[in-house]
This record gives C-alpha cells, structure tokens and sequence, in this order.
C-alpha cells in the first residue's frame, strides 16, 4: 500500500449543540484522489476545514505527512495547497502580482520561472499582466489552480474548484488535475456537488452523511452497492433524507 | 519569524495602494483634511484672542501625532480588511503564515503609511500654515514611536474583534481609536480632565505621550518621564492586547468563524 499522507482517527467537532463531524475515520494515500461528497450540512466543509488548520477539532486526531497538524501547522502547510471556488485572489493586482506574493509566502525559490511554468501548463500565459478582477470565471479558476499549485504540493485540497465552470472549462480542469496528479504523484482531496466531476476525477469516494461517513469505495462500487442508475441519484436519495439502510 | 513571508504580505499590500488611485487618495485626504481645519482654527483663534503664540503649535502638533497613531493603527486593520473584502483571507491563513508573521506585516505596514503621512504633514504644514514641524526637535522622535505601538496595539484588538465577530463589526476599526481620543487629551492637557478620568486618562500611553508633546513644544526640557512611562504602558497594554488577540483567534478557530470570514 502506499504511504498514507492523510489519516484522520476518531475525529469529532461540535459547535455547540451540533454535532458537525461525528467520529470520522479515513485516510488518503500518496498519488490518491479522494473525494468527499455529501449534501450540504453534511460536514464535509468542516473537516476540511480542519485539514487546513482553520477550525480546531474537538476530540480526535489529524496527521498529515506523518504530523500532528495542529503542533506542526506551518510546518505541514508548506508542502499542502489549497484551491477553492469560494475564494479569490486580490481583484486589483495583476495575475503575476498575486503569483508572486503567494510565491513568497510558500518560500518558493525561483518563483518567476515557477509562475511562468505553471501559467504556461494550464495555458493562460497570455493573462500573466491582466488584472485579476478583469478575468471570466474560468480564467480565475485557473489562475486559482496555479496559485495552489506553486508549492509542488504533495497534497491538494481542492473545494468545488469546477463550481461556476462552463462544461468545456469544467472539463479542462479535470483533465489537468489528472494530469498533475499523474505526473506529480499528487494526492487529493476533493469535494463537488457536480457527481460527474466525482466520478471522471476520483479514485476514491468518501459520502458523508450527518458528520459520518456511510459509503466509501471507487464511484463505480458505490453506485453498484447502493443499486443505484448513478451516484447522482444516490445524492439526490441521501440529500432528500432517504434511509441509508433501506437503499 | 520567515522573512520571506513578512516580504511577501507587505507586497500584497503595497500593491493594494500601488494599484488603486482611491486608496492613495484615501491615505491623504483625511490628514489633509484634518491639517486645513485645524490650521484655520488655530488662526481664528489666534487673530480674535491674546492667547499664547504656541496655540497654533499646540493644535497642530498634536493633530499630526493623533494623526500618527490613528494610521497605525489603521494601516494593520484595514490591512487585515483588504483580504476579508477580497474573499482572499482564507487563502492567507491556509498558507504556510504564522500569526506572528501576519501581524509583523500589517505592522510594517501601519508603520510605512505613518511614515508617509508624516511626510506629507509636515511639508504641508510648513508650506500652507508656515509651521514647521522639524525645528521642533528631534525629541519628538521617541514621542512618535510609542504612539505607533499604541497604534499597533489598538490594531491588534480590532483585527481581533472583526475576526471573531465578522464582518458585521468592522466599522470599529474606524470607531475604536476614537474612544481613546478623549482620555488620551489630544488637545489639552490632561488637568482640564474630571478628577475621576485623570488616572485613568493616565494609564494610556497616548496620555503620557500627548503630555510630552505639549512640553516639548512649549520649550520645556525632553519630557523623560512622559516617555519611560510611555515606554511600560505601552509594554503592559502590547502584553495584554497580545493575549486578548491570541485568545480571540484561538476562539474564531474553535468556533469555526476563521473558515467563514470573508466567504459569504
């Protein structure tokens, strides 16, 4: 098996009287793309929020790269990125402004060969001197993607990163995640509301429901268990409050 | 403390002012505002009264120093802001950035604009209001530094407060420095105070500072005192702000609002 760069124990968060995650237990290897679906509510924001150092667990234990996150955050930081279509870069400065100003922060050593590398592989070179705020969505989700990929990440958490993509754009960016998780061993985690984006991208699956995790396997076995036409309708079912039990 | 890292913020935010006429005009309005009011106050009141010549030093030194500590304090908040407005906060506090290190550079740059401010101050008082501000001596060098760390110190508690709270509260990082003003006696010596305000008005760094300033610019000898005890209040209130700061984020963590800020 390969090595494990993510495992999550037992992990509990509460706020208040909601239980958010409820004894979660999972873990991603090296090169793996995992995907963590569920409805809204069902607490997928929150742990990953907890990957990434932003809200603290109440009970349970989080190692990423062999580290306890929350005593070595910085630490495991610089070798994670994060994209998310929730948020942006600075609208005013230009695209290679805001490159460079995260290439600083993830210490990258030559950042300017790096941004021109990575501006050049997602094909939006041309945009290195636009600003930001003047991009179409598509071109700032890329121009997000390259942001995430500046560090060469071991690990990528990546949150709707297709949400508000034209279909050709959308599919685009699936193919370039496969294609820098294939030639860069990444290991992801992914959460989508778009079911094809789960099944073209992940290996893995992890449905939550209510803070747990109740299906876990490849797309195709998923379906197959719950005997359902696609996990589409599997989300739907779960979504509108369908007994996982009886499905 | 990465130095990388400290480099990389203040870049983001000397972009920010670089890249926006309106910010740059922000930065010099309202001192410059403040700097005409008060200069034809204090002619008003020197051509209808016999009142001391150093009325119109008065009033505009201590324009110019409250000046100095409004923009620090500012120049860390609206810093802290910037990234909440630009729904990029969230991509800072997942990067590999120490709190620390955040902080040391919204300071930086508190520090840059307080720099820049009083530049301008300076030469537009000499130029419109024939004061200059330099022949005051360099005594007022020491003055001004402790009113920056007050300033960062008010920044602290903000960005505290408007990281825990959300964006709902963030015009106190415009209100808070304002409910020191009275207390600190920007204007006037701290005596004219209600002798219930005096010791309190006394435990602020500014107070001390403010009486400092007022000596020194009426010609009184460097105001040693004022300044050790600006120099331990300012150490006391940067200890506790620095605790309040780190309780306040370790709350936001827990709560789960750091996730949220700046997100919807």
């Amino acid at each position: 098996m390969s090595e494990l760069i993510v495992e999550i124990q037992n992990l509990r968060k509460t706020f208040g009287a909601l239980v958010a995650i409820d004894d979660l237990t999972f873990s991603v290897a090296r090169g793996e793309i995992v995907g963590l679906l569920g409805a809204n509510g069902a607490g997928k924001t929150t742990a990953l929020s907890i990957l990434l150092g932003l809200v603290t667990p109440s009970a349970g234990s989080v190692r990423v790269f062999g580290q306890d996150l929350e005593r070595h955050r910085v630490a495991v930081l610089r070798r994670m990125n994060f994209s998310s279509a929730y948020t942006a870069l600075p609208s005013n400065l230009r695209v290679e402004e805001n490159l460079l100003v995260f290439a600083r922060l993830y210490s990258v050593q030559k950042p300017r060969r790096k941004i021109d590398e990575l501006l050049e592989l997602l094909e939006i070179a041309h945009l290195k001197k636009r600003v930001v705020g003047r991009l179409s969505s598509g071109e700032s989700a890329r121009v997000s993607l390259c942001k995430s990929l500046l560090n060469d990440p071991e690990l990528l958490l990546l949150d709707e990163p297709t949400a508000s993509l034209d279909p050709d754009i959308a599919d685009k960016v699936r193919k370039w995640l496969r294609q820098v998780q294939r030639e860069r061993g990444i290991g992801m985690i992914y959460t989508s509301h778009n079911m094809r984006d789960v099944e073209e991208v992940c290996d893995r699956v992890l449905f939550m429901r209510r803070g747990k995790i109740f299906a876990e396997g490849t797309p195709r076995s998923i379906v197959e268990k719950f005997q359902e036409q696609s996990l589409e309708s599997l989300f739907i079912k779960v979504a509108r409050g369908g007994d996982i039990e009886d499905l | 403390m990465n130095g990388s890292v400290i480099l990389g913020l203040v870049l983001r935010y000397t972009y920010i002012i670089r890249r926006s006429v309106p910010r740059i005009i922000e930065m010099l309005f309202w001192p410059m505002l403040d700097l005409l009011v008060w200069a034809f106050l204090t002619l008003y009141l020197k051509s209808i009264s016999d009142g001391p010549p150093s009325a119109v030093t008065f009033l505009l030194g201590a324009m110019i120093f409250w000046d100095v500590l409004f923009r620090s304090q500012q120049g860390m908040t609206v810093s802290f802001l910037e990234d909440v407005w630009a729904r990029n906060i969230i991509n800072v506090f997942v990067a590999p950035v120490r709190v620390r290190e955040f902080l040391a550079a919204t300071a930086l740059v508190g520090l840059l604009k307080v720099l820049i401010i009083i530049v301008v101050l300076t030469v537009s008082a000499r130029l419109l209001c024939d004061f200059d501000f330099l022949a005051l001596g360099w005594a007022l060098g020491p003055l001004f530094v402790n009113l920056i760390i007050m300033g960062w110190g008010i920044g602290l508690v903000t960005t505290a407060l408007i990281m825990r709270f959300g964006q709902a509260v963030e015009m106190l990082a415009w209100a808070i420095p304002f409910l020191f003003q009275p207390l600190s006696a920007v204007f006037y010596p701290v005596s004219v105070l209600p002798a219930w305000a005096q010791p309190l008005a006394l435990a602020l760094p500014s107070t001390q500072v403010f009486e400092g300033m007022r000596s020194v610019l009426a010609g009184g000898p460097f105001p040693t005192a004022h300044l050790l005890w600006a120099l331990t209040l300012n150490a006391l209130w940067l200890a506790v702000e620095c605790v309040f700061f780190a309780w306040m984020y370790q709350s936001t963590r827990e709560k789960g609002y750091l996730a949220k800020l700046g997100t919807q």
